[in-house]
């Protein structure tokens, strides 16, 4: 008796690595999922890790004194000095709009002709002008600029040459983040993009894609059980996306110096339980599908789209309205999301890791059990 | 593991029924209570026209499809509850056998070799057996995708015997297979039965290869209309079976035609410069007779078109007749190539060809798979470009006046490839437009279109919902609506039944009665007869021309007996290799 | 002449069977105009940096009149919520951690004092800078909340206003909402998304299915064929855009201050840009799966490059000036400033010309590929 199940088990196990090995034959020697699994998250690690921030800097802007005066001079010293201003000087506002509607400034700071005498009384206006079209950069300029305001400020009380900098000051620090880099959340956010793309997008096309090519009928008439077919399935895909994981990690800390505070260990950990995730989603909208257009399209609507606007990676979930935001919590990648920033800036937080770990663990047990359900072998619909 | 008790049936399927959704409305039946037992150890064939239930039935005996109605039992075991344990006994080949086309031949063995557990010492001699059997050996790291249809199928017979299966179920194993290959495939098959005693069902529209098995099974409609050996089969058409010669100067194919539309003959067909016909009724013979018929030992072929005969009477089409019929009396050349070469990087497809073809005849472009008559025939259309020779259709360059050139030739592709997503009517029109007919003319030649080819109640379907006959006529119907001087076809009878070819070939017929010239390609030996000159071509080159009275004549000398065409086919095709190879 | 005419005959009859092939099933026509209404109202509403909900913890060591005035003041906004209020400054750090707060407000022992001694009063925040965008906006918020207690305060106890108080005020967007920013870029990204898909997968799909080679048997010529492609994408791309046209000014009611033309003349630049690039991926192409996978890895960096999310000023000089040959970054300029700013056609010259010249660029480079790759 225990000897048949020995032999059960090695003729399984004989099959799932024959069934491995087929499959990741296949993903090796296509172009297009080379092209989809390793270059296109490389190049989106370069691109987010040098191209893209939303962090200003050096904005330009026309600083408009439209008559010198020791205080107009000292105050557009503080944006010269700022790292987040490239100023212009220019005499009259009509030449600053111009500037503006040219795209060749993106804020104008105002400083009338009465500036330096009114200053003196305390009684100066400077007017911030920005553009609004970018709403979050027109945001942050306005932050920076008041900023720079504020500390001329602080500068004339410390002199005495001002009575007071009106009676509350705000004093910053910034957690996790000191450098107030964006790629701290940039570069670990994007590991859920292409685990998203390995796993859900193109997984969902293999399976469909053997239902398309008529490879299905012969390979149901053997041995195999569908549960051997689907793990054949899922077991390169599955290192495919641990690749584009190790890829993330290894760029964040060696080229983009991401402080990684929790464990590597536990990352990797967490990130499987994802990657189990987001191949549960893949194997069952291909089941369901069984046509790679189809299954392709879904995938987009149903995990891609989602794991970048909804997960918390780019936009904050606290941006969203309620009904939105409820929907998010259907939605695997905004758990990792969470548990990848904690584990990468905050460090082990118990609660943060349990809470999503656990979550995900059970939408990849109910995911794979589904997908299980809908690939029978069989050609009934 | 508990002993399997030895059944003597390995099929016994009782009043077994299965039935597909249909569009919106209504589902289609596609087997109607069909009872029937397979005995262990023999080989039986399943022969039918489309559309009979054949793939249904061995999806069925596979599991892959659960019964709606009735029993089946395959190796004692009831389906479909037995579907897993069955698919671990049995070996299947489906229609279209499921290569990894990215895989190489060995790694597509070693996956089946695999799954089905078998290992070691076993498996290298299985391994060297097969690829012996299949003349593989040579292509093991070669990757599946590259192989020649042939050879796909071989492979994935291969596949499919990386064991020896307790049932093996083949469905159309042969489609798109040349004679060569299939001749070598078939001699797989009945050594299996003969030394190792498997049980084999198979589904063919091949009659001849049905006449080589223990039993024919001929399903019609989801129902069986007669079954037995090949022999009692046969006997059905005994004393029915006739040969006439046509008379001098008239190709065989037009008094076949003639033949085929004489209500009292369930078939006619030509044979060897001959014409074959079967009589329905006594006095159908009598009348044969009469007019100077010989009487032949009849074959598995005609049996079967007796048993068909209501369907031979409603599927004979009406011949075609076109506005302006071309001048046959003028008998110029249409297509002139010489010295035509393709190469595709060292690889060198087509290799110095020459032949030509007058106006009005039908023209066979033969050869083994992978012997460049594809290619040959996608330049002569002009979706390919040759690397070099001389290449002129209907009288142009098709280098320098290709649109000139395409408004005077038609294309009916192997695959059907008019858009399924369009209605009937849609394609028509798009095809009328886009070879520039306008207004009356127009909807002169669509009207035509319907008429000629029956297409009218089809009108506001789906081309891609059509029965496939009917998309053939479509397919055949939109290359004509410009009325041009040449139709090609290629490989337009694959896997067609032997009516759907009868009723193909007689269109064509009354086509080139019309002037039109015809260019064919064909894997069915026997529709060479139906061409006024054909050439084999093998490796790139052309190595036999002529009348198919001459390409017979050239195995005859050969051989020293009667040969057929396809006895022709193969003893040229194979000189011409053992000559390459002796070089 | 008569051959020109033919040829746009074959042309109007290619055009007109790609049109009913979508138009006729309704899987397809429903597959290329909802998935682009459902993708705007996602980004519409998910897609934006504004802080609707800023939870904090408050810790008041002051516990004065002022201090609790100016908590009020935080609370009182609708975007502040208060989850925790903690007597122990270390606590701080586990809330932070765990993600329950995004700020924490410290008003130290002396507020009432300082306040009263006319020296500034201190207030820390600590932000959670895990997403450095997010920290800084809600710090602005708070800035701003500070701001207009001071004002009042200053105004009520008549102490000396600072030196200078900023006065700050937006163009186009006179409520900083993302939105107004976003959902107008999506009329450009959107159309490039659907269009390019259609164009590749057009023509993979008649290749996989063995179409291509009887359209090839017809007097058809490349170009002809390339034109029926390109007309339908082009006007399916006009559909979809005016949609989302819709869908801006009747949804979100962002308001439109720009005219048409300036708009349609530099959609429809980009679509002949966009095409093309269709065109090329099918050229390129084999089945529908390379087309859907290549024009995906190509979309990527379009879409990452344009400043539909990270805006290209943000960028490095080397990365910024690579933008000038993307032609999405051109039309979302073009998008935003017509529908935001009121821009002319005059002064988007500059964009339509780079468009133009991108359109140029492709169209010449896939014709090139289609026609190697017929024949």
């Amino acid at each position: 008796m225990n000897r048949m199940e020995e032999n059960r088990t090695a003729a399984t196990l004989r099959r799932l690595r024959a069934l491995i090995r087929k499959e990741g034959r296949q993903m090796l020697r296509d172009p297009s999922t080379i092209l989809m699994g390793v270059f296109l998250p490389v190049l989106m690690l370069l691109l987010f890790g040098y191209g893209l921030s939303l962090d200003v800097r050096d904005v330009p802007v026309a600083i408009v004194v439209e008559s010198p005066s020791p205080e107009a001079d000292n105050l557009a010293s503080g944006f010269t000095l700022s790292p987040y201003f490239a100023p212009v000087f220019v005499r009259n506002m009509a030449e600053a709009e111009e500037m503006m509607l040219a795209r060749r400034a993106d804020c104008i700071v105002h400083l009338a002709g009465d500036f330096g005498r009114n200053a003196a009384q305390g009684s100066a206006q400077v007017q911030i002008l920005t553009r609004g079209t970018d709403a979050n950069r027109a945001r942050l300029i306005q932050v920076y600029a008041q900023g720079a305001v504020a500390m001329w400020n602080l500068r004339r009380i410390d002199r005495g040459l001002s009575a007071a900098a009106g009676p509350v000051v705000i004093e910053n620090r910034l957690f996790y983040n000191d450098a107030n880099d964006s790629h701290y959340f940039l570069v670990p956010g994007l590991v859920v993009i292409i685990m998203t793309l390995t796993g859900a997008f193109l997984t969902s096309m293999v399976v469909a894609r053997e239902w398309e090519r008529g490879t299905f009928e012969a390979l149901f008439v053997t041995p195999v059980t569908s549960w051997e077919i689907l793990i054949g399935k899922a077991v390169p895909y599955f290192c495919l996306g641990m690749v584009g994981f190790a890829l993330c990690v290894g760029a964040a800390e060696v080229l983009f110096s991401v402080p990684l505070r929790g464990s590597l260990l536990l990352l990797t950990f967490g990130s499987m339980i994802y990657m189990l995730v987001a191949l549960g989603m893949g194997l069952v909208i291909s089941a369901v599908t069984r046509s790679q257009f189809l299954a392709s399209q879904f995938a987009l609507l149903t995990s891609f789209l989602p794991a970048t606007l909804l997960s918390g990676f780019l936009f904050d979930l606290r941006s969203m309205p309620a009904a939105v935001e409820m929907l998010t919590h259907i939605i695997p990648a905004r758990y990792y999301v969470s548990f990848v920033k904690t584990v990468f800036l905050t460090g082990n937080v118990a609660c943060v890791v349990l809470e999503s770990l656990g979550i995900l663990a059970a939408m990849a047990t109910l995911l794979l059990y589904l997908a299980q359900a809908k690939t029978r072998k069989s050609l009934e619909k | 593991m508990e002993e399997t008790r030895p059944v003597e049936t390995a099929v016994l399927a009782k009043d077994l029924a299965k039935s597909f959704p249909l569009g919106k409305q209504g589902r289609v039946q596609a087997l109607g209570g069909v009872s029937l037992a397979i005995a262990r150890g023999t080989l039986t064939a399943l022969v039918g026209p489309d559309g009979a239930g054949k793939t249904t039935f061995l999806r069925l005996v596979t599991g892959l499809l659960a019964p709606e109605d009735g029993t089946l039992e395959v190796l004692g075991l009831p389906m479909p509850a037995g579907a897993a344990e069955i698919q671990r006994r049995i070996g299947y080949m489906p229609q279209k056998f499921g290569l990894y086309e990215d895989l190489s031949v060995q790694e597509n063995l070693d996956l089946y070799a695999d799954l089905h557990g078998v290992t070691g010492e076993m498996r290298k001699a299985r391994y060297e057996k097969l690829l012996h059997m299949t003349a593989l050996a040579p292509f093991t790291g070669r990757l599946a995708g590259r192989l020649s249809g042939g050879m796909k199928q071989k492979l994935g017979l291969a596949c499919t015997l990386v064991r020896s299966p307790e049932l093996l179920v083949l469905d159309e194993p042969t489609v798109g297979v040349d004679p060569l290959s299939r001749r070598e495939l078939w001699e797989i098959v009945t050594d299996l039965v003969r030394d190792e005693g498997l049980t084999v069902l198979v589904s063919t529209s091949y009659l001849d290869e049905a006449e080589k098995c223990g039993s024919v099974v001929i399903l019609r409609e989801g129902r069986i209309v007669a079954s037995g050996a090949p022999e009692t089969i046969r006997a059905l058409a005994t004393g029915s079976s006739f040969v006439m010669v046509p008379p001098s100067g008239k190709a065989a194919r037009s008094l076949q035609s003639v033949l085929l539309d004489r209500a009292d003959l369930c078939d006619a067909v030509p044979e060897g410069g001959l014409v074959r016909c079967v009589a329905s009724s006594k006095e159908a013979a009598e009348s044969l007779v009469g007019s100077g018929a010989k009487p032949v030992p009849p074959r598995l072929e005609d049996g079967f078109m007796s048993v068909l005969h209501a369907d031979t009477v409603r599927a004979a089409p009406q011949g075609l007749r076109m506005e302006k019929p071309f001048d046959t009396a003028e008998r110029g050349e249409v297509i002139a190539v010489r010295g035509l070469v393709r190469r595709f990087g060292d690889f060198t497809a087509v290799d110095h060809v020459d032949f030509s073809v007058r106006r009005g005849e039908v023209f066979g472009l033969l050869g083994p798979n992978g012997a460049g008559k594809t290619t040959t025939f996608r330049m002569l259309c002009g979706l390919l470009p040759a690397s070099g020779g001389h290449l002129e259709v209907a009288g142009m360059n098709l280098r320098s006046a290709r649109a000139d050139a395409r408004k005077k030739l038609g294309y009916v592709a192997q695959k059907f490839s008019l858009y399924g997503d369009l209605t009937v009517m849609e394609n028509l029109t798009f095809f009328a437009r886009a070879y520039g007919l306008n207004g009356a003319r127009r909807q002169g030649r669509i009207d035509w279109a319907l008429a000629s080819f029956e297409l009218s109640p089809w009108a506001g379907t789906a081309a891609g919902q059509l029965p496939g006959g009917f998309r053939q006529r479509l397919a055949m119907a939109a290359a004509l609506l410009h009325e041009p001087e040449i139709l090609f076809l290629d490989e337009p009878t694959s896997g067609a039944d032997p009516l759907a070819r009868r009723e193909f070939w007689k269109r064509i017929t009354a086509l080139s009665e019309e002037g039109v010239t015809i260019v064919v390609t064909t894997h069915f030996m026997e529709e060479a007869e139906y061409c006024d000159h054909i050439v084999i071509q093998d490796a790139g080159k052309i190595l036999a021309r002529g009348t198919p009275a001459e390409v017979r004549a050239l195995a005859h000398q050969e051989k020293g007996r009667a040969a057929t065409m396809e006895d022709a086919f193969i003893a040229i095709v194979a000189e011409g290799r053992a000559g390459k190879g002796a070089r | 002449m008569s051959a020109l005419f033919e040829s746009i005959r074959r042309v109007a009859a290619l055009v007109k069977k790609e049109l009913i092939l979508v138009f006729k099933d309704p899987r397809m026509l429903r597959s290329l105009l909802v998935p682009p209404v459902i993708q705007c109202l996602v980004f519409g509403y998910a897609a934006s940096f504004d802080l609707n909900n800023i939870p904090y913890a408050l810790r008041d060591a002051d516990n004065s009149a002022p201090s609790r005035e100016l908590a009020a003041a935080f609370d009182g906004t609708g975007i502040f919520h208060r989850v925790a209020t903690v007597e122990n400054p270390a606590e701080l750090a586990t809330l932070l951690d765990e993600g329950k707060i995004l700020l924490f407000i410290e008003i130290g022992p002396d507020f009432e004092k300082s306040l009263a001694a006319g020296r500034p009063a201190k207030v820390r925040i600590a932000t959670d800078g895990r997403n450095s965008n997010t920290a800084a906006t809600a710090l602005s918020y708070a800035n701003e909340i500070v701001r207009s207690f001071n004002e009042k305060k200053n105004a009520a106890s008549g102490i000396a206003q600072p030196s200078a108080a900023a006065v700050p005020r937006v163009w186009y967007n006179p409520n900083l909402e993302t939105r107004w920013t976003m959902v107008p870029s999506l009329i450009a990204t959107l159309t490039l998304l659907q269009t390019l898909l259609l164009a590749s997968m057009s023509v993979a799909r008649e290749r996989e299915f063995g179409t291509f080679d009887q359209l090839l048997v017809t007097p058809l010529r490349p170009a002809e064929i390339m034109l029926g492609k390109c007309i339908p994408s082009i006007l399916i791309g006009f559909v979809q855009a005016t949609l989302i046209l819709l869908v801006a000014q009747l949804w979100f009611g962002i308001p439109f201050e720009g005219t048409l033309p300036p708009l349609y003349l530099g959609l429809f630049i980009f679509l002949l840009a966009g095409v093309g690039m269709g065109l090329f991926v099918s050229s390129v192409a084999v089945t529908m799966q390379q087309a859907m996978l290549y024009s995906f890895v190509l979309l990527m960096p379009f879409m990452l490059l344009s400043g539909l999310t990270t805006p290209i000023e943000n960028m490095p000089d080397f990365i910024r000036h690579l933008t000038w040959l993307n032609p999405l970054r051109h039309a979302i300029e073009i998008t935003r400033r017509v529908y935001l700013d009121g821009a002319g056609i005059g002064t988007l010259l500059p964009e339509y010309g780079a468009l133009a010249l991108i359109a140029l660029v492709t169209l010449t480079a896939s014709s090139w590929f289609f026609r190697r790759k017929l024949y």
